[in-house]
């Protein structure tokens, strides 16, 4: 039986052609949502629109769609704006991805900042998308970095973090929502803590934004990452947000066309922001995309998309508990996402994955891009279920269902 | 409609797989090896750790361990009872035939013992590096001979 919550789950399923598909003979379940999100037809529809109505380049041309095309990226810059409580679309700037928002902020911020004997704290349970980059720049200056822990259940304990915190900290990077562990971390509260050492702080916001509702000043952050293909949009968009104070004073990222106001042969001036950041011709249609994406979730509402996945988390983990199954993170819903890792018995998350795949369930096996994180809970890889608001109870029962046909297969 | 599905996930897993994971031959440390190496599979975190006992160009003894998925583990133990007595030239020519079965090139079945119950991983492309994992850090470790 399906639970009841505010959403109408099956009119929403319908919205997303993919969700009717036949895999291996059996309808697809697809459990993979922190990897990537499915696209509803809106989004699809955005860009064949795009591409067949208002392709043109933008900014530059002085013709009817080359307007077109400037007004719907910039339209989607301001739905962005708007959708993480930006004081101004002024500080929204496109990238590739947040991966690479993340590295527009160590190239330019980064090198411009942190000096040899400064100090990089982040967590044991980063993406490597926001540990490697940190990595490098502090090998590149002879900078530290620092992991701050968690504790058994997931969580971020924060007199512990405070005291890694000190003069020589210049930034604090940490995600807003564990890709694993699922945890929601306290980012005001740290956010608060880093601005008292003096540091700046970077939030990874790539597996809470499409989950939660984000106001960038509450969350007192002063970069804030993140991707649009796990909120309903298409690959290739992400989005660093930042203080437009910090990014006027921050030298380009990528240089070349658009970044630029002036060129002579002796130099250049930089744009405005944020083109001062958007050298190249960008993704238009993924920006595009994105726009709509957010247009999608806000008429379904990101509070009963939350309210929702509490529900569908909480029956999950009880249900994936239940078949023996070790969760890891925190144990209560409205702590996390829906991003549920575990292990089931002895048995190898690929063998798992692949036992599910036949039955037409998609999950991710592996180390999740956390190989650090994997260590620290004395794993070499989990299984993960993740989901998203279009999910059911009914699809939760299913992978319950086929966990047992693993066990008989590889049990020793 | 028939099930294609499970035939192949049978093809993937035959009992011969499932029989090395669950008894692996030949794993543990060895004491003194003459050569060893530790492999990674970046995509899924699985680790695999090949010694090797040597008598001169002949492989003596050989010994894994690993912490992985059946498949990468069925492979290492079949790979390792294969190499017993084995030139490193024969070892090598080994490897070379089982990447080749890998990739559904034909083969001499008559030499690959039961490594031939792989063959039905190459239907699954994610899953021939766990298969083959192995092969590749007994390279690494024949090439670190001095």
């Amino acid at each position: 039986m399906t639970r009841k919550t505010a959403l109408d789950v099956e009119a929403i399923r319908r919205d997303f052609p993919i969700l009717g598909a036949i895999v291996h003979g059996k309808p697809l379940i697809y459990l993979d949502n922190a990897a990537t999100s499915q696209k509803p037809s809106a989004v699809i529809e955005a860009l064949v629109r795009y591409y067949q109505e208002q392709n043109a380049n933008v900014h530059r041309g002085i013709h009817a769609l080359a307007e077109a095309a400037t007004a719907a990226y910039e339209g989607a810059r301001e739905k962005v704006a708007a959708f993480i409580g930006a004081p101004s679309a002024r500080g929204v700037v496109f990238t590739r991805s947040a991966t690479e928002a993340i590295n527009l902020v160590r190239y330019s911020w980064g090198r411009a900042n942190v000096q040899a004997g400064d100090e990089i704290l982040i967590t044991i349970m980063e993406h490597h998308s926001n540990l490697v980059p940190w990595q490098q720049l502090a090998q590149e200056i002879g900078a530290t970095l620092r992991y701050a822990d968690i504790d058994e259940n997931g969580f971020l304990p924060l007199d512990r973090f405070e005291r890694m915190l000190s003069q020589r900290t210049k930034l604090v990077a940490f995600t807003h929502a564990s890709n694993v562990l699922g945890t929601i971390t306290p980012a005001r509260a740290i956010a608060d803590m880093a601005h008292r050492a003096g540091a700046r702080v970077l939030l990874d916001g790539a597996q809470s934004v499409p989950h939660l509702r984000i106001n960038v000043r509450e969350l007192g952050c002063d970069f804030f990452a993140f991707s649009g293909h796990k909120m309903l949009g298409p690959t290739g968009i992400g989005v660093l947000w930042a203080d437009e104070g910090i990014l006027d004073s921050m030298p380009p990222f990528n240089a070349g066309g658009e970044m630029i106001r002036k060129v002579t042969i002796e130099g250049a001036d930089w744009n405005d922001l944020p083109y001062k950041f958007e050298a190249g011709t960008p993704n238009i249609a993924g920006a595009i995309g994105l726009g709509a994406a957010i247009d999608y979730l806000e008429t379904v509402g990101m509070e009963n998309i939350r309210e929702h996945e509490i529900a569908l988390a909480g029956y999950a983990m009880q249900a994936i508990k239940a078949t023996g199954a070790v969760i890891y993170g925190p144990q209560q819903p409205r702590d996390r996402t829906g991003a549920i890792a575990f292990n089931y018995g002895d048995i190898h998350p690929h063998d798992i994955a692949q036992v599910l795949d036949a039955e037409g369930i998609a999950i991710r096996a592996g180390h999740h891009c956390c190989m650090p994180l994997m260590k620290r809970l004395g794993v070499t890889a989990t299984a993960r279920a993740s989901l998203y608001f279009y999910n059911t109870s009914e699809e939760i029962d299913a992978l319950c269902a086929a966990l047992p046909k693993a066990a008989r297969m590889f049990s020793r | 409609m028939p099930d294609d599905t499970e035939i192949k996930l049978d093809s993937l897993y035959r009992e011969v797989i499932l029989d090395h994971y669950r008894s692996p031959r030949n794993r543990g440390p060895l004491p003194n090896p003459d050569l060893q190496a530790e492999g990674y599979n970046p995509l899924c975190g699985d680790e695999v750790t090949i010694q090797l006992a040597m008598d001169g160009e002949r492989i003596r003894a050989v010994r894994f361990s690993a912490a992985g998925c059946s498949i990468s583990q069925a492979s290492a133990s079949m790979m390792s009872g294969l190499l017993e007595g084995k030139t490193i030239a024969e070892a090598e020519a080994l490897s070379e035939t089982f990447k080749a079965m890998m990739h559904g090139q034909p083969i001499d079945e008559e030499k690959m013992g039961d490594l031939i119950a792989l063959e039905g991983v190459r239907h699954f492309p994610v899953r021939v590096k766990c298969a083959l994992l192995p092969f590749e850090t007994l390279k690494q470790a024949l090439d670190s001979r001095a």
